[in-house]
């Protein structure tokens, strides 16, 4: 007697499965305790020190702001984090979240570095371009052992930073605001809602 | 539910036709049925990428139960696909599990199978 529904194709349900296989492999292989919100709110952050770095008189008074903005974002950015590890059993000192670790952490020591070596040479306009250009490149190399579109957001610090070392001085500072706020805010709620807050 | 010691079992399975189109060039076109059942599929690959992974990370990545999963990951373990360490983390079991080199071959049989398939199909 012949079947209501036809079968499927073999063809079909051996793609399906390679499919599944390859997602498996992914979402096991890759560090998901991005904290979207964590960044929602370090982008908050960024653009208040953007609002108030702008009204300093002196370059020195304007790095102390954007350096106390780093201090309160990387606590906030730390705890969301661990707090979102723990929730999904992702563990951030060992698999996917070690290597993503260090990653990400060879270009923020040399952006610390810079910091140092410009402001000493007092190529204060480069700070905003080579902030956002070493940012994106430790998304890009640590958002290799994440969600794919950690990465993505690298590549857009990174065009922000390639923007603010080749345009005018006086875009420094707002492109600063637009991408440790605006493209924080951004990418912080799309993994949020994507992958669990 | 798959009977006791059935675990180790390669049934043929969609045999036919593979064998049927691709003549003497399938002849190993059996399909283990053991990690063709999704949950356990989804186990061995998860661990193909990862040295070891606890139960609850497992449990989170492939968002089943607990009783599902200690089923499966059972199967596989009486299989010798994976093996399973018991410890504790202070006060706390941890369960942790990691692929065999039997797991491993069998995840590489199962995926040579599945584009193997794909070829046949593609070639009828």
């Amino acid at each position: 007697m012949p079947s209501m529904t036809a079968p499927r194709p073999l063809h079909d349900r051996a793609l399906d499965n390679l499919r599944y296989i390859r997602q498996t492999m992914e979402r096991a292989g890759s560090f998901t305790a991005v904290p979207g919100w964590g960044q929602v709110a370090v982008g908050a952050t960024a653009l208040v020190a953007a609002l108030v770095a702008a009204r300093q008189a002196t370059p020195e008074l304007w790095l102390a702001t954007w350096l106390g903005e780093a201090v309160v974002a990387l606590a906030i950015g730390g705890s969301t984090m661990v707090r979102k590890a723990f929730a999904v059993h992702d563990p951030l000192l060992s698999g996917p979240g070690r290597r993503a670790g260090l990653s990400l952490l060879p270009p923020m020591v040399a952006g610390g570095l810079l910091t140092v070596a410009l402001s000493r040479a007092g190529l204060w306009n480069a700070l905003p371009g080579t902030w956002l250009l070493l940012y994106g490149t430790g998304f890009v190399t640590g958002g290799a052992f994440s969600v794919g579109i950690v990465p993505v957001m690298g590549v857009c610090f990174m065009v922000a930073g390639a923007a603010a070392l080749l345009g005018p001085a006086a875009w420094g500072n707002w492109l600063m605001a637009a991408g440790f706020g605006g493209l924080h805010i951004v990418f912080g709620t799309i993994i949020a809602r994507r992958y669990g807050g | 539910m798959a009977r006791p010691g059935a675990a180790r079992k390669t049934e043929p399975v969609e045999r036919e036709p593979a064998r049927e189109r691709s003549g003497a060039g399938m002849r190993t076109a059996e399909l283990d049925r053991l990690i063709h059942e999704r949950v356990r599929l989804g186990i061995v690959s998860a661990l193909a990428v990862n040295d070891s992974l606890s139960f609850n990370q497992l449990k989170a990545l492939l968002k089943t139960t607990d009783g599902n999963l200690s089923v499966h990951a059972r199967k596989l373990e009486d299989a010798q696909y994976i093996s399973c360490t018991k410890s504790f983390d202070g006060r706390i079991p941890k369960t942790e599990y990691r692929l065999t080199g039997a797991g491993r071959r069998a995840l590489e049989r199962y995926l040579d199978h599945m584009e193997a398939l794909i070829r046949v199909t593609r070639q009828g």
